[in-house]
């Protein structure tokens, strides 16, 4: 396994979460040791073994096509930071010409 | 209130009581004590007397209700329509649910009067409940100690008697930690047994909700109310329910009940093993037949647990982003919009877990993590089948202390070990409770402090394992040795 130090920097971007340079150098040392500990699971020969996803081995689930009332677009709205109108409010997302 | 909730739903349904009166109770007290111990984040005092009304009016109207006017605790990781549901976070500390959980909807159709949503370990991180952005929960039996998590809002709840019954979301231990700690019983089913539509996920392949009681009969009650496939919830599974509540036993005989041999050689503080000790006697001396099992892999189960969950963790906390609920931060473009509300919204813990798990999923360390950690998932649940061709049911501890000071577990990994015991049986999906097993003096302090016996069940024989539990807890009555410490509150 990889024991090379995390690039949090990277990590964090991909998660999408800003992170202080104080931050940075926590969780990388707190990551790192994490790794120590789970670096234990090398010992074990799994060469042959499936991976379980979750343990109740249930296969696609379907339902009957059948038209039902969601829930109404208001209250779901009523949650969200910003609204307009039906929508969403988010900032622009494509860049003007 | 330190009544059972069978005994309030056969008054209530007798018309010998009113939900509202004890609705009323239930609010009056919570007035009365939460203020030291914190059990709560909202309070749905409203909405308890509306459901009361409806209840006496339903009982009135001659229908019998299996939880007729027991008032029920909510973790605050679970939809309740019109309330906030804050998940302990502050990305979703004034969200407002617009539906009802599955599980929480079987509970107020079968009478059970809501009355407050309880604190946990932000988005059910954590085995303290210290990891929550809007309260502190207390321990009842001690105020200067943590309820355990992350449900220990729900715990201490039924703890304190600021509720009968509680629910709870369990991933690695989060129901049988904090019942341990609290001296209450606290059931996590099978995984799949309970709907988790409007659960808030946390880790999908292991999340599942169960009951907090203060005995083991008003968890059945609970179970039997919330168990059972819900075509909401397409992960619930279609095995049919059969009713606990009449499988409870007196007795052990023909049980042959396992305990784990690499368990018992792991040390635990002197005082908390001679419990435990004495636990297994117990057993024998109420008819089971102990029997040494081997768990060989399961000392793997904290580092396989603590790669998948946070792989899962990342990835179902991605949606909160700022768009659509909750807290938005707002930034020069879109992805520093994301950034800084998740910033500002997750705490310590949460972000830990989300970097972990992104790392682990993260291209060129997928199959070295992730997907090892799934391969030494069946390595676990194939142990756990094995051990069960030789007994019927496992005995172990359900944590790994007594309930711990606050700010007495300060590295993460410390943390993470308290649910050493209980995370292998998660991993392995199984049925699994704690039921009050005595009390031990905790090696930083005094007095004795609760501690919690977990029986381990194969999977769906949540007969077989509240029956057992049923049959020990009235041969020993631990729960009732140990009073809350609520000094200067009147009972």
């Amino acid at each position: 396994m990889p024991q090379d130090r995390i690039d949090v920097p990277y990590v964090a971007k991909l998660a999408r979460l800003a992170l202080t340079p104080a931050e940075i150098e926590t969780y990388g040392k707190q990551l790192s040791d994490f790794l120590v500990h789970v670096d234990a699971l090398r010992a074990l020969d799994t060469e042959n073994v499936p991976a379980t996803a979750q343990v109740i081995h249930a296969r696609n689930v379907g339902r009957d096509d059948v038209v039902a009332p969601s829930l109404a677009r208001e209250d779901v709205l009523a949650g969200a930071p910003q609204a307009y109108g039906p929508y969403f409010r988010v900032p622009r997302i494509i860049a003007e010409e | 209130m330190d009544e059972t909730a069978v005994g309030i739903a056969a008054d209530v349904n007798a018309r010998r009581r009113s939900a509202r009166e004890i609705a009323e109770e239930a609010l009056e007290r919570i007035t009365r004590i939460d203020g030291r111990i914190g059990a709560y984040l909202t309070r749905t005092d409203a909405l308890a007397l509306e459901q009361a009304e409806r209840v006496d009016g339903r009982v009135a109207a001659g229908e019998r209700l299996a939880l007729a006017g027991v008032p029920v605790a909510i973790k605050d990781n679970m939809c309740l329509r019109g309330t906030r549901t804050t998940c302990g976070s502050k990305i979703l500390a004034d969200w407002v649910a617009p539906y009802t959980a599955t599980a929480v909807a079987r509970l107020l159709d079968a009478g059970a009067i809501p009355v407050g949503k309880t604190n946990l370990d932000e988005f059910a991180m954590g085995s303290s409940c210290e990891n929550s952005a809007l309260g502190v929960t207390r321990n009842p039996y001690d105020l200067e100690r943590v309820p355990g998590g992350s449900s220990g809002g729900s715990a201490a709840a039924v703890a304190a008697g600021e509720a009968v019954i509680a629910t709870g979301s369990d991933t690695g231990g989060s129901i049988r930690e904090p019942a341990a700690f609290c001296n209450v019983v606290g059931f996590k089913p099978t995984y799949g047994r309970v709907s988790r539509y409007g659960l808030i996920a946390f880790a999908s392949s292991l999340d599942q909700i169960g009951p907090f009681a203060r005995t083991v009969r008003d968890a059945a009650l609970v179970y039997d109310v919330i168990a059972g496939k819900d075509p909401l919830d397409a992960t619930s599974v279609d095995v049919p329910v059969e009713r606990t509540l009449d499988a409870l036993r007196e007795d052990l005989h023909g049980l042959r009940i396992g305990v784990v041999k690499e368990f018992t050689t792991r040390t635990l503080p002197p005082a908390v093993a001679e419990v435990y000790a004495a636990a297994y006697r117990d057993l024998e001396r109420l008819g089971a037949t102990l029997v040494e099992v081997s768990l060989p892999t399961a000392d793997y189960g904290l580092a396989t647990y603590y790669l998948i969950a946070p792989a899962e963790c990342s990835s179902n906390l991605a949606r909160f982003d700022g768009v659509r609920y909750g807290l938005r931060v707002d930034g020069a473009d879109v992805t520093e919009m994301y950034e800084r509300t998740r910033a500002a919204g997750f705490g310590a813990e949460v972000k830990r877990r989300i970097l972990i798990g992104t790392y682990a999923l993260s291209s060129g360390y997928y199959d070295a993590y992730y997907v090892k950690a799934q391969k030494v998932r069946t390595l676990i649940a194939a142990d756990f089948a094995k051990a069960f061709e030789a007994c019927d049911l496992i005995a172990a501890p359900a944590a790994s202390s007594p309930a711990f000071r606050f700010n007495a577990k300060s590295d993460p990994y410390s943390m993470y070990l308290m649910d050493y015991y209980t995370i292998p049986v998660s991993l392995a999906g199984l049925p699994a409770l704690s039921v009050p097993c005595g009390a031990a003096v905790p090696e930083d302090g005094r007095a004795p402090m609760p501690l919690g016996l977990q029986l381990i069940a194969p999977l769906f024989e949540e007969r077989r394992l509240l029956g057992a539990a049923h049959a020990y807890e009235q041969a020993t009555q631990h729960a009732s040795k140990l009073k809350p410490q609520l000094a200067g509150v009147s009972a």
